[in-house]
């Protein structure tokens, strides 16, 4: 397998301080030491593979959603392209996140002041293309911009429904296909998948609503909050070995295993 | 229709970003054109294209932009009305914004602002946060005007499928249409007027004296069916001569016949109200006992009297300083919602400019050139009738109900 690099925040200062997506109530809070558990679940679910190393940053107190780190941009190769956050809760987060770049050598690229981007959160790369989710958190326009960045080709996926708010809840690309929840996307977006991957996996709302998209693929592995039945035998078929690992305090927030962590290669 | 230049730039074409848009477009009531298309030459080379798009109104056209620019379109012309300073007293810039009498918006400090008081042939002036239609003549050194057509926005009449009687009246007017049911329609749109809290106007010719329509439009007026009445010095003239000698222009509105010296009557009656001061006073002192303008006095219903070259006298209310005669009709406009123009060409004309196109005409003359001229003039939203204004004055207020306060 080849190496592979991740970067993580700890949940110290991790919880439910607002309410910016349907997942989110204040009202649920997320037990503090359960989180800390789940993430270091997590933590060393993926450590524990070969080859795969994960950074740490430091967390901040009062940014609860710098955990979810594979918002902080996107990364290809030593180029960052930060984020610019659509709620006023997270932009705060920018900051840390590109310091951690800087000092880790990466060059640091920042979109238009006028659009919204929200990093890997809404960019996947997937059997050759960059595909971009779009609507509830990143413009369309930002996409283009990313695009004239990389020369590369990125095609933008209308999201439709608000609890699938970032792509990386609703898509998950695996070697040359993918896993979808169709009902995130709009008809345009869906017949560009059903294009694209033939061989897709599409899961049903309910596995959707475990996030069974927010999935880490890391060479045959995945791992993902939980899995159905029905799933892991799709993705053993495949070649694949599901390892599940509770999130439940993160969904609370609208994140699981892919949202805590940001792929540096 | 307002209309406005659109980017769709990106991997529009696989993603089928492109279709998404234009159907978008069509979905919500618009109508697109492709200006240009760049497709991309490789996978990495994004596409691009400007579109321009139409929508009914220029409220639609900012809904439909608004919803697509969440799909990745940008807008290309959002810029602000340039201004510049009038050089002159009663001059404009040169390159100043024409108005027509269509709903129109200005783009300043990146708001469109509506331009109040539309009226066609105007410039644009823009004061304290507001813009307006302003006639060149009252253009004031140092008012900042609009210039050119960039950041200025004309909504296109709708068109609406109505399936009334003056559907088919859009088209040229003819005589040879029925006119009951042209009769009721106008009653309909009279009452719908008042319902609405709007004032109906009646800009009328001497022919309505003439021809004998004096009593109905006397009724209508003390009925409160008529708020408003815009004329020029003949239709008072032979109405008061009508009152005080029972003959216009001489000829006897009983049998018809010229009466001796009658051709003096309307120059004495013009010496009567002369010598007494003003109509009102004429009315007050029961000199006036009946009549239109009787009925105006009394029922308090304004009249503004524009005069002309050829008039006699004139009435001592007649303006005589055209300027200052459209300034005064201007005051009244804003709460008109329906005028009936009927046997006049040079004051339906002249009315007419003055008219944004959210108030309905009716134009009433036996000779077709009227109602054409009318419309020729840019007075679109007029329907014509044309028939004898008198006997349509006479069923019209036979058709109407009792008292205006009933009805409504």
């Amino acid at each position: 397998m080849k190496s592979a690099r991740f970067l993580m925040c700890p949940p110290d200062y991790y919880g439910i301080e607002y309410e910016i997506n349907p997942w989110m109530s204040r009202k649920r809070a997320a037990d503090h030491d359960l989180a800390v558990k789940q993430w270091n679940d997590l933590h060393r679910a993926l450590t524990s593979l070969p080859g795969l190393t994960v950074e740490l940053m430091e967390p901040v107190k009062g940014l609860p959603d710098i955990v979810f780190t594979a918002n902080a941009g996107l990364v290809v190769g030593d180029l960052f392209i930060s984020s610019r956050f659509r709620h006023p809760e997270r932009q705060g987060e920018t900051r840390y996140y590109e310091e951690w770049f800087a000092d880790h050598g990466y060059r640091i690229e920042r979109l238009p002041d006028d659009l919204q981007f929200e990093g890997a959160g809404d960019l996947l790369r997937a059997g050759g293309a960059w595909f971009g989710g779009y609507y509830f958190r990143t413009d369309p326009q930002a996409h283009a911009s990313v695009s004239d960045i990389l020369g590369e080709e990125i095609l933008p996926l209308r999201l439709v429904d608000e609890r699938f708010y970032h792509l990386d809840t609703c898509f998950c690309p695996i070697g040359d296909s993918a896993i979808y929840y169709p009902g995130a996307f709009d008809e345009y977006a869906l017949r560009v998948l059903r294009e694209r991957f033939a061989d897709a996996i599409e899961v049903a709302p309910e596995e959707a609503e475990q996030f069974a998209c927010n999935a880490v693929v890391v060479g045959n592995w995945v791992i993902l909050n939980s899995v159905s039945p029905k799933l892991c035998k799709a993705l053993s078929d495949r070649g694949y070995t599901c390892h599940p690992v509770e999130l439940s305090e993160f969904i609370k927030s609208g994140g699981s295993a892919k949202c805590l962590t940001l792929a540096l290669s | 229709m307002p209309s406005e230049v659109v980017e769709l730039k990106g991997h529009i074409v696989d993603s089928l970003g492109l279709p998404r848009v234009l159907d978008a477009i069509l979905a919500q009531g618009g109508t697109f054109e492709i200006e240009e298309i760049e497709i991309g030459k490789t996978r990495s080379e994004q596409s691009c294209a400007r579109i321009t798009i139409e929508a009914p109104t220029a409220e639609k056209l900012e809904t439909l932009i608004a919803y697509i620019e969440k799909e990745g379109v940008r807008r290309l012309d959002q810029e602000d009305a340039r201004l510049e300073p009038a050089p002159k007293d009663g001059v404009f810039p040169d390159e100043f914004y024409c108005t027509t009498n269509l709903p129109t918006n200005v783009r300043i400090s990146g708001a469109w602002l509506p331009v109040e008081r539309i009226e066609m042939d105007c410039g644009i002036a823009v004061e304290d946060g507001r813009a307006y239609a302003a006639p060149m003549n009252r253009a004031r050194r140092g008012q900042m005007i609009v210039v050119g057509h960039t950041g200025v926005r004309v909504d296109a009449p709708e068109r609406e499928d109505s399936h009334d009687v003056f559907e088919f009246m859009t088209s040229t007017a003819s005589s040879e249409k029925p006119k009951a049911p042209i009769i009721s329609e106008v009653v309909r749109r009279i009452i719908e007027t008042k319902q609405q809290g709007k004032k109906v106007l009646l800009v009328a010719g001497p022919a309505i004296v003439h021809a004998g329509a004096s009593a109905s439009v006397e009724r209508m007026i003390r009925q409160g069916w008529i708020d408003l009445l815009f004329a020029g010095n003949a239709l008072p003239l032979h109405d008061i001569e009508a009152a005080l000698y029972g003959t216009a222009l001489g000829i006897s509105l009983e049998d018809g016949k010229p009466t001796p010296h009658g051709h003096e009557h309307h120059l004495r009656a013009l010496n009567t109200v002369r010598r007494i001061g003003s109509i009102a006073e004429a009315v007050r002192q029961g000199v006036l006992t009946k009549g239109i303008m009787h009925a105006c006095v009394t029922s308090g219903v304004p009249f503004v009297l524009a005069g002309s070259i050829r008039d006699d006298g004139p009435l001592p209310e007649v303006i005589t300083d055209v300027l200052q005669a459209q300034d005064a009709m201007r005051a009244h406009i804003p709460d008109v919602g329906l005028a009936l123009m009927v046997a006049t060409a040079l004051h339906s004309v002249a009315v007419g400019n003055l008219l944004p196109t959210s108030v309905e005409v009716v134009c009433v003359d036996i000779n077709q050139v009227t109602v054409t001229k009318l419309l020729d003039r840019g007075t679109h939203q007029a329907v014509g009738v044309v028939t004898d204004a008198a006997l349509f004055m006479h069923e019209l207020s036979a058709a109407l109900p009792e008292h205006e306060e009933v009805a409504v």
